[in-house]
């Protein structure tokens, strides 16, 4: 039998089984992901580049991409700065309820999105537990730009944290050690020794942090007033402009984040190309 | 662990401020949320919330959405199998292209998802148009909404089940072939029942993912109550009529589920370390 060749993933499957499945593959990979994709872009400049620029120069359009800015520059730096701080504790201490708490910082993957905005009225709405003090001060949270920044905040607490903590759990901590035992400071150590480390991971962990900010609606859309102009991020004005059968402006809009979910897949296979992260199984949720 | 036992006296520098940092974060922005959830509806009392989970509208609701997530995750399985079997298998033009092409899902906005889908499956869409002819009516339907679902859920079962191929022992396969079993027998015997914790650990990340799926169901659903309203859009009107009762109630049976289904996960995950002995 020819089967024993050298290379170990050449399959011995039988040419037509091999057709067969990568014919099904290929017409399902087209009707569900290509074709939706292509269907932005073909709608978007359906009705000529004039409609196209005018969608997107727009003020309501102009307000709601840099609302979405704002929320991004924002959470992607915290969430980024909350990543290292729990991937640093986490990996080079041992401490009781570590695992629990790896857990935990794990959740807001598995919590709905729209719950996840519930649960910030629930907090910081009028009738929530901290919304008549922060009404005190005259700040308003929910329905207003704050809530907005906060849901997403929490719908991205975890990416940062959760490319890191594998990478950093497979190092070790040899090298710091012998850093810190050559009179290295922390921050030193931290800066010259393990940052050059897990740079890939963590350029990793901000694409997909960045990629979710920019395109998160259901815990914004519970938390936003969708006054445009604005409460409305990109995504909002996507909706709004939708339900107000414009189309042709929704698509447009709908191009520049296809286009930047584009980027991030190129993106991403070129850095998981250096960390070699496909054993890993990063999409788990827990 | 790497550190000699007289290294493990002494820390490296920064615990305190590390964890004490992310303590205060993850109670702030994770634990504080969950527990003004759990909270709000435990002071509700159990007659009331069950009497919310008893209306018609509700009920529809939570069947649609758990029906269309199982059968979503179902069809997920399987062309996730074959995609990630394909992948790893097989040699073809444009494998690489596909292959990052399978996290779009991921990686596009869920509400531009939702508007693309729509205007693939509308009764005006590309595809809708022929199929409305024929009886189907692939928006404004419970089709719609399984079709979003196994649009957010497929690169869940294949990014589960693609390592466990890369992982496969060919060894095994090729010993099974020598002591003279065809390429069926080998694979319903050898290979299947060692992808099996994977296929099931997809089904239940995609099922997850679906059951909280909102963006891109929204608009093919077309939201009508007791047909097309997923579990997801209740809540919101829950929360647009001021009933934060009856949103909570909602959210609670939601959140129950995914954290069952992931705790399930985890016990698989237990399952498949014990067995191999690996970590």
């Amino acid at each position: 039998m020819s089967s024993t060749e050298g290379f170990s993933h050449e399959s011995r499957d039988p040419k037509w089984v091999q057709f067969l499945l990568i014919g099904l593959t290929l017409g399902f990979v087209f009707l569900l992901l290509i074709l939706p994709l292509g269907v932005i872009f073909w709608e978007a400049f359906r009705k000529g580049i004039k409609t196209y620029a005018l969608a997107l120069s727009d003020r309501n359009a102009q307000s709601a991409i840099a609302l979405t800015l704002l929320a991004t520059a924002i959470s992607v730096p915290v969430n980024m700065f909350f990543g290292l701080a729990a991937a640093w504790a986490t990996t080079k201490y041992s401490f009781r309820g570590k695992s629990l708490l790896i857990s935990i910082i794990d959740l807001p993957f598995a919590i709905s999105p729209v719950i996840a905005g519930l649960m910030l009225i629930l907090l910081y709405g009028i009738h929530g537990w901290f919304g008549s003090t922060l009404q005190s001060f005259g700040l308003q949270v929910i329905f207003a730009v704050p809530g907005v920044v906060l849901a997403t905040m929490f719908v991205t607490v975890p990416f940062v944290a959760r490319e890191l903590i594998p990478v950093m759990q497979e190092q070790g901590s040899e090298q710091e050690w012998a850093a810190v035992s050559l009179g290295a400071s922390g921050w030193q150590t931290f800066v010259k020794v393990t940052l050059p480390n897990i740079r890939w991971a963590l350029l990793y962990g901000v694409l997909l942090c960045s990629a979710r900010a920019m395109g998160e609606f259901g815990a914004v859309s519970v938390v936003s007033s969708n006054i445009r102009g604005l409460t409305n991020t990109l995504p909002l004005q996507i909706d709004a402009l939708y339900n107000d059968y414009n189309a042709p402006a929704a698509f447009a809009l709908s191009s520049i984040l296809a286009s930047l979910s584009i980027l991030t897949l190129i993106a991403k296979s070129w850095l998981e190309a250096r960390i070699d992260y496909r054993s890993k199984d990063k999409e788990e949720l827990l | 662990m790497s550190v000699t036992g007289t290294m493990q006296a002494r820390r490296l520098p920064g615990f305190g401020l590390t964890l004490g940092f992310t303590l205060f974060y993850v109670t702030l922005m994770i634990a504080l949320p969950i527990a003004a959830l759990l909270l709000k509806a435990s002071a509700v009392s159990t007659t009331e919330l069950i009497e919310t989970l008893k209306s018609p509208r509700v009920q529809a609701s939570l069947r649609l959405t758990f029906g269309a997530s199982v059968l979503a995750a179902l069809i997920n399985t399987f062309f996730g199998f074959v995609a990630a079997w394909t992948l790893v298998r097989y040699r073809f033009i444009g494998r690489r292209m596909i292959d990052s092409l399978i996290d779009l899902p991921f990686a596009m906005p869920t509400a531009v998802s939702g508007i693309a889908l729509m205007a693939i499956y509308a009764p005006t869409g590309l595809i809708g148009q022929h199929l409305i002819p024929w009886g189907i009516k692939t928006a404004i339907s419970p089709l719609g909404v399984l079709i979003a679902l196994v649009f957010i859920g497929f690169p869940f079962a294949v990014r589960t089940i693609q390592p466990a191929i890369e992982e496969l022992d060919i060894e095994a396969e090729q010993a099974s072939a020598s002591l003279g079993a065809s390429r069926l027998q080998t694979f319903t015997r050898v290979t299947l029942p060692s992808l099996l914790p994977a296929a099931l650990t997809g089904f239940t990340l995609a099922l997850a993912r679906a059951l909280g799926e909102y963006g891109s169901v929204i608009f093919i659903a077309g939201n009508l109550p007791m047909r097309t309203e997923i579990a997801s859009l209740l809540i919101v009107s829950r929360l647009d009529e001021n009933d934060v009762v009856g949103a909570c109630a909602i959210a609670v049976v939601m959140l129950t589920a995914t954290f069952g289904l992931l705790l399930g996960i985890q016990a698989i995950q237990w399952f498949i370390q014990r067995k191999t002995g690996r970590n």
